[in-house]
């Protein structure tokens, strides 16, 4: 079956925008009527951004009200979008001011105010040197990658990390954005970004870790 | 590397760890960057440890994102077709 919109198939990794040939083609498209340049768009961030707004509100349900809403709020805004940002970031930022506004959790407070140490200490001699040095687990991951056991599991970990290093995790990891973009969006000064960044990856790693001495 | 042995004789492991997210994003000092490389020369488990950051990093920079269901795209659609209706 030949389809026009091959990528909307399968499941290739980041789909649309190494297809689209720019982001201004894209632009174009949207604004001009291209139902199937809006749905691919959708596609491509719909569920990054459902994890991102339910870090913010208290359910799935609410989530996924603030999507539509943004994605409302984006078609809406499409005409005064200048491109000042990327597209793909002033969706982001809609979406995080949205959610804000919706969601009931605080303002948040300086992310550094409690320390958060990347390695339990206690795996640490008195003088600082590795007592229970970190257990291999690379070369597993990769095979368990390689079979498409892993996605879920790695999808599951992320999960369970606190909301605001999740936040930082989601967009610079798996969307793969700039730390620049990740601080408009989320209104992060670069130091706390790289805080959370720091932790969140350090939680991942030995959750990780965690996860393969079990298997064996 | 031993050379530089006597630069990373005030980083032990647990410090070296709480920089591999600077190192990895290039905000380290020069002369940081320096000690914590050497750092790295000698100690096999801290490697090991920055390996497994980037491999953190890899893994889950390859999740592709979930297909939207068939009725998720068709509301999306309609979303549009309602933009467009309200636009003419």
């Amino acid at each position: 079956m030949s389809r026009p919109w091959p990528w909307l198939g399968g499941r290739p990794a980041r789909p649309i925008l190494s297809v689209m040939d720019s982001e201004g083609e894209l632009l174009l498209r949207l604004r001009s009527g291209d139902e199937q340049a809006f749905v691919s768009l959708v596609a491509r961030y719909h569920e990054p951004m459902l994890q991102l707004a339910a870090s913010f509100v208290p359910s799935r349900a609410v989530a996924e009200e603030v999507v539509q809403d943004t994605w409302l709020a984006v078609l809406r805004g499409l005409d005064g979008f200048e491109g000042r940002s990327s597209l793909k970031t002033w969706v982001f930022r809609i979406l995080v001011n949205r959610a804000r506004s919706t969601g009931t959790r605080e303002q948040r407070s300086v992310p550094v105010a409690d320390p958060e140490p990347a390695v339990d200490p206690s795996r640490f001699g008195a003088d600082g040197g590795w007592a229970d040095p970190p257990e291999q687990w690379i070369e597993a991951a990769e095979v368990r990658m390689e079979v498409g056991k892993l996605a879920d599991r790695v999808r599951g970990r992320i999960g369970e990390l606190p909301a605001r290093q999740r936040e930082v995790v989601l967009l610079r990891d798996v969307e793969g954005m700039s730390s620049e973009d990740v601080c408009a969006i989320l209104a992060l000064t670069e130091a706390n970004q790289r805080v959370l960044l720091h932790r969140g990856r350090s939680r991942l790693r030995q959750l990780f870790e965690d996860e393969f001495r079990e298997v064996r | 590397m031993r050379v530089f042995a006597f630069l990373s004789r005030d980083l032990a492991c647990q410090q070296a760890v709480e920089l591999v997210t600077d190192y990895l994003e290039g905000t380290l000092s020069r002369s940081a960057r320096r000690r914590f490389e050497a750092h790295l020369a000698g100690c096999p488990h801290c490697t090991e440890y920055l390996a497994q950051m980037r491999e953190t990093i890899s893994l889950t920079g390859r999740l592709a994102p979930e297909d939207l269901t068939p009725q998720m795209r068709d509301e999306f659609v309609d979303l549009y077709r309602r933009w467009r209706s309200e636009q003419q």
